[in-house]
C-alpha cells in the first residue's frame, strides 16, 4: 500500500543508514530531509531537469521518481560522495572552466558527467549531447560544462582520477 | 542539517571613529573560515573585516543568483584596499541601511545595476580601509604615511623595506580614524579590475555544499504547500480537510489569504496531504481568460491610439508624404522565470523576532512585508540572504508575495516552517512577463529609408498597482512598456510611440531584461523587414540608421565582422542580425540557423558587448552566455497560455528550455571601453529573438512576427527525455 512506513536499510556515500519512512518515497526526499545531504536538488519532480540526478551502482538515476524502497542494496552516491576535497576529474575541471552560475543544477550536472566519464572515458561533444541533454540549466552554462568535461577526460587521461 | 548550525553569525564591537559594524553571516559551510573564528578584526565598516590570521571577508550587499556579484564586488573592494585576493572570502550581507542599494534605497538586487550602482562607494570602502592600514604602519614604523606602500595584503615602509602584513595591522588599525576623503585610482592603474578572475564560489558550488534557501533547515522545522486558486484573482469558497489531515506526517491544514496551507514533516507528506484537500473557488473574472481572446482584443487596441511615450516630429504628415508604406503586427506571450530553484522561504517567528532565511533580490521590501504580517517592527525583521538557485526577477517580488505567504503561514502555524513551491506551482503561479501585442508601422522615402514611424504598444503594466507606480508610471506611461521602443535609436525624423495599458487578473512581474524582452523583439525584426523591403543588406541598412548612435554602431561592426557577415553560407542556413541597447550597455548578435521539419536549430550565435569598463571579463562573457541562452529558449519554446483561466502549462515538460543538445556555439566579443560601468545582466538577452527571427526569415523566406517561433508546431512535439538518462 502506498504510503506505508517501513524501516529501510540505505548505502550512501559508503555509509549505511537505517531510515523510518513510506516505502513509495522519493530517494531524493530522504537524502534531503532526513540524511541532510542537500547537494542533490530539487528542480522539476518528475524526471525532466535531471537536478537531482544520483548514482545507484554507478548509473546515473533520477532521484525525485525513484522511490526508497527500490535502492536497497545498492550504493548510492551523491555529489557529497564523489571525491574527498573536490578531487574528482569533474570537480578539478568545472573549477578550472569556472562552470557554475546560479550553480543549482550543477550538482545533478557533474553526476550525470560522472557516470557518462565512468562508461566513456574519451566522451565526443555527440557523447556529451546524449548524456547531458537530460539535466536542464538555466543559466547557459551548457557550453562551459562541455568543455570541463572534455578537459576531465584529460585529466583522467593523464592519471588525475582519485 | 540544521540552518543555524551551518552558518556563522558573528558581531564585532564598534571600532574607532564610530563606524558602525555590524553582523553578516556566511551563507556556506567553510570550516576554514578564518574570520569567523578569528576574535580580533579589523572590520573599519559593514563591508570589510580582516582577521589576524590575514583572512580577509568581504560582506556583498546584492543576491548572487549566477550573475557573478558574489566576485564583482569584491574585487571593487580588493582593488583599492590592496589585500591578497587569495585571501579573500565572501559572506553573503545581512541587512542593514548601510547595504541598501545607492539609488533606491532599498536593498535588493536588480535592474543589472550591482556593479554600476556600487562601483564607486565599494572602491571608496575599499580605499578608506587601506588608508587606515597605512596610518597603522606608519605608526608602528615611526614613518611617514608617504614613505609607506600598501600592496598584496601588506604594508612596506619603502626606503627600509620593513614590512608589516594586514593581519599583523589589525589591532592598530582598528584604533585608526577613518579618512575623511580618498583618492581613487585611475583605471590604467587596475591590478584586478579587468582582469579575468576565476568566481569565488566556484568551488562550493561543486561538491553540493553552497546553500540554497531550499537547503536551509532549521530546529523544529515543518514543511508547508499552499494550495493556491486554480485561475487569477480566484476566491476560496470552502474547503475541506478531512482526507489531507489523514495523511500520515500531515500535521496541520490553515487557511492563509492566498489559499489554503498543508503542513507536514516532510515534503512527500505535504504533497499527499495537499493533494488530498478539496477545494471550492469563486473563480470570478480570471476563469473566462484565455490567451486567443486576449491576443484579439490586444490587436483591436493595437489600431487606435494610445497614450503617447515619444513624439518626434509629426508622424502622420509624413505618412501622407512617404512613397511606400509597411505595416506589421507583432505578438509575444506570457512567460514565467522557471529558475531551476523552485521558490521557497523559511520563518522562524517569535514574539519578539522574526528571522527569514530565502534566496531574494528584494530583502528591504520583504522585510517590511513580513514585519506588517507579523506585526513586528522592520527592524525585529532578519532576512537571511541565501544564494538563489537563479532568480531572473522572479525572486524580486513587486509585492513580496512568497515571502509574504510564508508569513502567513508562520503566523498562523507559530511554529518554524518551510514553505515551498513544486515545479507546478512555479509555472502556474503568475507573476509572469506580460503578454504583448505590438502594431508597427513605417513610412518610406524613395530609397527605401523611413521617414515616419508608429508604435503602438499593448500589454499589461507591470508596475501600476504596484508599491512601484508611482516611482515608474508617468502620464499613464509604464516605462517599462515602453523601454527599448520609445528610446529607438535610429535616425528617423517622425516618431510616434503610444501605448495601452490593459487592467487584468493576471500577475505580471519583470523578466530577465523587462520590456526589452519584447521590444527588442519588434523594433529589431521591424528593421529587418523594412531593410529586406528596400532590396538592402540588413546589417547595412542598420549602419546607415545608426549615425547618431556610435555606441549601438560600433557592437554592431564588431558583430558582423567577427560573424564573417556577407560570406556564403552552407545551404539552407541563415543568418540574421540585431543590435538593443538595455541597461546603459549595447550588444549586437548574430545568429546562424537552418530549419528542418518546422524546427530551428541555432548553429552559432556572435555576441558583441560593450558595457564600458568590465570588471571581470569572463563574468561578463557568461552572462552574455546565458542571457543568450535564456531568450532562446523563451524564442523558441517559451510560452506561457491561459485556457478556461487556467495556465495549460505546468513543468519543463511543456514549458521547454534550451538541453546541452539544443546550445549553439557562443562566441563574445568585449568592446574595450573607459567609460563607467554599465549592466551585464540582462542586456545580453533582448538581440537573441530578433537575431534568430531574422535568420530564420534569410534560411526560409518566413517571417517570424509571434514568438515562440513556431511555437504551434514545437510544443505539439517537446524534445523532452524521459528519465534516467545518465
Amino acid at each position: 500500500m502506498p504510503g506505508k512506513s517501513d524501516t529501510i536499510q540505505l548505502s550512501v556515500n559508503g555509509r549505511k543508514y537505517t531510515v523510518e519512512a513510506p516505502t513509495d518515497t522519493p530517494l531524493l526526499w530522504v537524502l534531503r530531509e532526513r540524511l541532510g545531504l542537500t547537494g542533490t536538488k530539487y528542480g522539476c519532480g518528475i524526471a525532466q531537469c535531471g537536478a537531482c540526478t544520483v548514482l545507484a551502482n554507478g548509473a546515473a538515476i533520477r532521484s525525485c521518481v525513484t522511490p526508497v524502497s527500490s535502492v536497497i542494496g545498492k550504493e548510492i552516491t551523491t555529489i557529497e560522495g564523489l571525491s574527498a576535497g573536490r578531487s574528482h576529474p569533474l570537480q578539478r575541471a568545472w573549477i578550472a572552466e569556472d562552470v557554475p552560475q546560479c550553480g543549482y543544477c550543477q550538482s545533478g550536472q557533474i553526476m550525470a558527467a560522472a557516470a557518462l566519464l565512468a562508461r566513456k572515458k574519451e566522451p565526443s561533444d555527440a557523447d556529451i549531447d546524449a548524456a547531458m541533454s537530460g539535466v536542464l540549466c538555466r543559466c547557459g552554462t551548457y557550453q562551459r560544462i562541455r568543455r570541463a568535461i572534455h578537459r576531465a577526460a584529460l585529466i583522467s587521461a593523464k592519471g588525475g582520477a582519485t | 542539517m540544521s540552518g543555524k548550525s551551518t552558518r556563522k553569525v558573528y558581531k564585532t564591537e564598534p571600532v574607532a571613529g564610530g563606524c558602525l559594524v555590524l553582523g553578516f553571516h556566511v551563507p556556506v559551510r567553510r570550516s576554514s573560515d578564518a574570520a569567523a573564528a578569528s576574535s580580533t578584526a579589523f572590520a573599519p565598516n559593514v563591508f570589510i573585516r580582516i582577521g589576524e590570521d590575514e583572512t580577509v571577508t568581504l560582506a556583498v550587499n546584492k543576491s548572487e543568483m549566477g550573475q557573478g556579484v558574489f566576485t564583482a564586488l569584491p574585487m571593487l573592494i580588493c582593488e583599492e584596499l590592496e589585500a591578497d585576493w587569495s585571501k579573500v572570502r565572501v559572506a553573503s550581507a545581512s541587512m542593514a541601511k548601510e547595504y541598501r542599494h545607492t539609488v533606491w534605497g532599498a536593498q535588493g538586487t536588480g535592474g543589472s545595476t550591482s556593479v554600476a550602482s556600487e562601483w564607486d562607494r565599494l572602491r571608496r570602502v575599499g580605499a578608506a580601509a587601506r588608508e587606515m592600514l597605512i596610518s597603522a604602519a606608519a605608526a608602528t614604523f615611526a614613518a611617514d604615511r608617504s614613505e609607506c606602500r600598501a600592496e598584496n595584503g601588506a604594508v612596506t615602509h619603502v626606503p627600509t623595506g620593513r614590512r608589516l602584513t594586514y593581519g599583523q595591522l589589525v589591532e592598530k588599525a582598528s584604533g585608526m580614524e577613518p579618512p575623511k576623503d580618498v583618492s581613487l585610482k585611475q583605471p590604467k592603474d587596475f591590478k584586478l579590475i579587468g582582469k579575468p578572475t576565476r568566481r569565488l564560489d566556484t568551488p562550493e558550488k561543486t561538491d553540493g555544499s553552497a546553500l540554497f534557501g531550499l537547503d536551509v533547515s532549521i530546529p523544529g522545522m515543518l514543511t508547508a504547500l499552499v494550495a493556491r486558486s486554480p485561475v487569477f484573482g480566484g476566491k476560496l469558497e470552502s474547503f475541506n480537510a478531512q482526507k489531507s489531515k489523514a495523511v500520515p506526517g500531515v500535521v496541520d491544514v490553515l487557511e492563509i489569504p492566498s489559499g489554503v496551507a498543508v503542513i507536514a514533516d516532510s515534503f512527500w507528506a505535504a504533497r499527499k496531504g495537499r493533494d488530498a484537500l478539496e477545494l471550492t473557488w469563486d473563480e470570478g473574472e480570471g476563469g473566462k481568460l484565455s490567451t486567443d481572446a486576449l491576443r484579439g482584443q490586444y490587436a483591436q487596441l493595437a489600431g487606435k491610439p494610445g497614450t503617447v511615450a515619444r513624439k518626434e516630429g509629426d508622424a502622420a504628415k509624413a505618412f501622407a508624404k512617404a512613397a511606400r508604406q509597411l505595416s506589421a503586427e507583432y505578438d509575444v506571450p506570457y512567460l514565467a522565470h522557471a529558475p531551476m530553484e523552485p521558490l521557497n522561504c523559511v520563518v522562524d517567528l517569535r514574539d519578539e523576532s522574526c528571522e527569514i532565511w530565502t534566496g531574494t533580490q528584494a530583502q528591504t521590501m520583504d522585510q517590511r512585508s513580513a514585519a506588517a504580517i507579523t506585526g513586528l517592527e522592520p527592524d525585529q525583521v532578519t532576512i537571511h540572504t541565501m544564494y538563489l538557485g537563479g532568480g531572473f526577477g522572479r525572486r524580486g517580488s513587486k509585492n513580496s508575495d512568497f515571502v509574504s505567504e510564508a508569513a502567513h503561514v508562520a503566523r498562523a502555524l507559530r511554529k518554524p516552517v518551510k514553505v515551498m513551491w513544486t515545479r507546478e506551482d512555479d509555472i502556474r503561479g503568475g507573476y509572469y512577463r506580460p503578454l504583448w501585442v505590438d502594431r508597427i508601422e513605417a513610412g518610406l522615402d524613395a530609397g527605401g529609408y523611413p521617414i515616419a514611424w508608429r508604435h503602438t504598444i499593448v500589454g499589461q503594466s507591470i508596475m501600476a498597482g504596484s508599491r512601484y507606480e508611482a516611482g515608474m508610471v508617468k502620464g499613464g506611461i509604464d516605462e517599462t512598456s515602453v523601454e527599448g521602443a520609445a528610446d529607438l535609436p535610429y535616425s528617423i525624423p517622425n516618431i510616434l510611440v503610444d501605448l495601452h495599458t490593459p487592467s487584468l487578473p493576471v500577475t505580471t512581474l519583470w523578466w530577465r531584461s523587462v520590456g526589452h524582452s519584447h521590444t527588442a523583439f519588434v523594433v529589431e525584426s521591424f528593421i529587418d523587414e523594412l531593410a529586406h523591403a528596400a532590396g538592402k543588406d540588413p546589417f547595412e541598412f542598420r549602419r546607415a540608421l545608426l549615425g547618431g548612435a556610435p555606441r549601438h554602431l560600433k557592437v554592431l561592426e564588431l558583430a558582423a565582422g567577427k560573424a564573417g557577415w556577407g560570406e556564403a553560407l552552407p545551404d539552407g542556413r541563415g543568418r540574421g542580425i540585431a543590435v538593443h541597447k538595455s541597461y546603459g550597455s549595447y550588444v549586437a548578435q548574430v545568429a546562424d540557423v537552418s530549419v528542418a521539419d518546422g524546427k530551428v536549430k541555432v548553429h552559432r550565435v556572435v555576441c558583441a558587448v560593450d558595457c564600458g569598463m568590465t570588471v571581470n571579463p569572463d563574468t561578463v562573457a557568461a552572462q552574455m552566455e546565458s542571457g543568450i541562452v535564456f531568450g532562446l529558449s523563451a524564442a523558441l519554446w517559451g510560452a506561457i497560455t491561459l485556457k478556461d483561466g487556467r495556465v495549460e502549462q505546468s513543468n519543463y515538460k511543456n514549458y521547454p528550455i534550451l538541453r546541452m543538445r539544443d546550445m549553439p556555439e557562443v562566441q563574445v566579443h568585449i568592446v574595450p571601453s573607459r567609460e563607467e560601468p554599465t549592466g551585464i545582466g540582462e542586456p545580453g538577452v533582448p538581440p537573441i529573438a530578433p537575431a534568430v527571427a531574422n535568420a530564420v526569415f534569410m534560411a526560409t523566406g518566413i517571417r517570424v512576427r509571434r514568438l515562440p517561433i513556431g511555437a504551434e508546431a514545437l510544443i505539439s512535439s517537446p524534445t523532452l527525455s524521459p528519465g534516467g538518462r545518465g
